[in-house]
């Protein structure tokens, strides 16, 4: 593996890299994140304050959740992986981008089409009502084409590679693209109805019933599994071991860890459908896998965390490598929260409650969101060739702010989750239901307050990042006393 | 093994496709050709033109990101909601709407459970009949003429993805919707007829406008009432 290793990308004879085409999605990251964030938070305002729903059809909570999911999922995750991956793929490669700059340009745009389409279509109640996956078909048939290209711009560069070895970053990279395609190909399989007669914007999915409910669970959990997790490891093997100047921890793990992944990943599906219509042997071996998918994903959690051996004191004065960390400490976090919700006893209680916006948010935010947060610092200052960030001091201060939001928002959603699931199913003395449904939405008042508050002070922290990505970008440095230095002057250096 | 995958692309790629294929491959394909998947009930019909408009607002207003239709099959949530659901009841689903939150509650058979009344004054303002209600409100249904001439193409889409629509049900698409909420206006036997144990009337109370909530309410009301689970319980062959 050392011929492919990280210190090999400084290499004196290095192609041309195509960092304006990052640029562009880096940006584009930033935007829609922003965007997502503030859509979020003002739905989850809708569930404390329902008279912010307005009464309009465009404003609805049932109109704006997708808009919210689409824009944080595929609109911030994906140009972070599309501009991560185009940045990684170049580096460990030694290769310019195939296709170049032209080609890069169409699957920079195209995506971005592919959004706002997506978008637009949400808010005008244009969609497949299939979660995840509510873009309709012309929208669906538009990705594919931005796909194909982006797998052949990715695929290209890697064979065009002057290194023997395909780092394992890409291994990942490669494992989510070629999964998102099988995936979403599979989910959306639709006739549109425009071909008999009907209106252009509405489509029948070919699937039924609990043929299609374990087919959008195949998506679903997957879109999770490989969209989330597989492409955003990618970015961690690159950026951890950059950031921390080590190299990573151990490539047996690597191996392991990817193979581990993709094989068990595919199989978990069926725990969205725990005690539903869903043949029981189905759901049984979905939770089976789920289980044991905890390995494969402690294991990556171990092989991240552990690059940083030897560079630990770093984490004193370096937030973006905070960031990194605390991502990868929340990706162990709730993945192993994830086996535990799988099973069927616990599922029990949990399935149809705020556990589960809980547990999604705190692999969202903590994992996807900090790492994409570490990985904007990393990329600003090299892309825009400025020798430093503008201000460490905002960097540490996003991480903290970020950081309490996302605890109020997943302890507030553990405890409204559980108090909601023991609420359904409690009797009183005399064998009848205790509580009525609205008596427990009324009980989920506070939590909902303290979540959205969460929610707040993550959106600012975002805010606070903007800014100084801006400020960075536009090559200012903020006078200000460096990090560690005014707590720690006995401090011995680690070394 | 490994050493050889990680220097070309094209078998890495390989191996990893069907490394996700067997999984998928193992939990996809049975569900298509199991028999006991989908259980053998009586009552079970495709949506009537009016019922599949109602539907489609469902969809349309993302009803399922707070509602689910799955009833599990748990002491209190049969008392709270009914019957388990089965899975042949939503065997002409396309797409499937269980759901998976229930920031409101199961609807899968709340068909009959409120007036016509309650419901269109529900879902004009939550907050007018249940004071605690959190649930957006959708007053632009009750003014908003339902677009019912393409109805018949819905029908045909439906049948390519596999609904047993009839030559008859389709080329009378247009009509039973009419009749349908205005029974006075059409053949309500005729309606009856084609789609058992459909509801006939005036659903939003304004009988001179065919309008988006006549189509949701009566989709609604006729939610989890088609199969009759007293004699699915006792079937000899259960599950």
């Amino acid at each position: 593996m050392s011929s492919a290793s990280l210190a090999n990308t400084a290499s004196s004879s290095a192609p041309e890299y195509y960092d304006d085409l990052i640029k562009k999605f880096v940006i584009a990251a930033a935007f829609w994140g922003l965007a997502g964030f503030l859509a979020g938070d003002y739905i989850a305002w809708q569930l404390a304050f329902p008279v912010l729903n307005l009464d309009l059809e465009w404003t609805s909570f049932g109109r704006l959740r997708p808009l919210h999911t689409s824009a944080v999922i595929f609109a911030f995750g994906g140009n972070i992986l599309l501009g991560s991956s185009f940045y990684v793929v170049q580096r460990t490669c030694r290769a310019s981008l195939f296709g170049g700059n032209g080609f890069g340009s169409f699957i920079f745009w195209g995506y971005q089409l592919f959004i706002v389409l997506a978008a637009t279509g949400y808010l005008l109640g244009i969609t497949q009502g299939k979660e995840y996956a509510e873009p309709e078909w012309y929208v669906d048939l538009w990705l594919t084409i931005v796909w194909v290209a982006y797998l052949i711009a990715f695929g290209g560069t890697i064979i065009r590679r002057k290194e023997p070895h395909i780092y394992v970053a890409n291994w990942f990279y490669l494992a989510f693209i070629l999964t998102i395609a099988v995936l979403h190909l599979g989910n959306n399989a639709s006739v549109p109805a425009v071909l008999f007669g009907g209106e252009f914007t509405k489509s029948y999915i070919v699937w039924a019933g609990v043929q299609d409910a374990m087919t959008q669970w195949w998506y679903g959990h997957n879109a999770v599994g490989f969209f989330l997790t597989a492409g955003f490891l990618g970015m961690m093997y690159y950026f951890v071991p950059k950031q921390a100047e080590r190299p990573v921890y151990s490539y047996r793990l690597s191996v392991v860890h990817f193979w581990g992944l993709t094989f068990l990943y595919i199989w978990a599906g069926p725990h969205h459908l725990h005690y539903t219509a869903l043949p029981d042997w189905l759901q049984t071996l979905g939770m089976t896998f789920s289980i044991m998918l905890w390995m494969p994903s402690w294991g990556g959690m171990i092989n991240g965390v552990m690059t940083l051996s030897g560079a630990w004191h770093k984490l004193r004065t370096d937030p973006v490598l905070r960031f990194m960390v605390a991502s990868i400490g929340f990706y162990g976090m709730s993945t192993f929260e994830g086996p535990l919700m799988s099973i069927k006893a616990v599922n029990s209680l949990s399935h149809y409650t705020d556990w589960t916006i809980g547990h999604v948010h705190a692999g969202a935010l903590g994992w996807n969101a900090l790492v994409s947060f570490g990985v904007l610092y990393f990329l600003v200052p090299k892309l825009w060739k400025r020798e430093r960030l503008y201000s460490l001091r905002l960097v540490n201060m996003h991480f903290w702010i970020s950081t309490i939001g996302i605890v109020l928002y997943i302890a507030s959603m553990w405890v409204s989750g559980i108090m909601q699931g023991l609420m359904w199913r409690t009797y009183d003395s005399l064998g009848f239901l205790q509580y009525s449904f609205i008596e427990t939405v009324e009980a989920m008042h506070p939590y909902y307050i303290i979540r959205a508050t969460g929610g707040l002070l993550f959106v600012l922290g975002a805010v606070l990042m903007i800014y100084n990505l801006w400020r960075t970008a536009r090559g200012d440095v903020r006078d200000e006393a460096p990090m560690g230095l005014d707590n720690t002057q006995a401090a011995p250096a680690a070394e | 093994m490994q050493a050889m995958l990680e220097r070309n692309v094209v078998l890495l790629a390989i191996a990893t496709i069907i490394t996700i294929s067997i999984g998928a491959l193992v939990q996809l394909v049975p569900l298509y050709t199991m028999e006991t998947t989908i259980e053998k009930v009586d009552g079970m019909r495709p949506y009537s033109p009016l019922e599949l408009a109602g539907r489609n607002i469902y969809v349309r207003e993302g009803c399922y990101l707070c509602h689910s239709q799955m009833i599990r099959p748990f002491r209190d949530e049969v008392e709270r909601y009914g019957h388990y659901s089965l899975a042949a009841e939503s065997m002409y689903d396309h797409p499937f709407q269980w759901g998976s939150k229930r920031t409101g509650p199961d609807v899968a058979r709340v068909g009959g459970k409120y007036s016509n009344a309650w419901h269109t004054a529900h879902l004009i303002n939550p907050r007018a009949v249940v004071p605690e209600s959190i649930m957006p409100g959708y007053p632009f249904l009750a003014e908003r003429l339902l677009s019912a001439s393409k109805i018949a193409a819905e029908l045909k889409t439906l049948r390519v993805v596999g609904v047993p629509y009839t030559d008859d049900q389709i080329n009378n698409a247009q009509a039973d919707l009419v009749a349908q909420a205005n029974p006075e206006m059409g053949d309500g036997d005729a309606v009856m007829a084609r789609y058992p144990k459909a509801v006939l009337g005036d659903f939003d109370g304004n009988p001179s406008q065919l309008t988006e909530m006549d189509a949701l309410v009566a989709y609604l009301q006729m939610m989890g009432t088609l199969v009759d689970t007293t004699s699915y319980q006792t079937s000899p062959d259960g599950r």
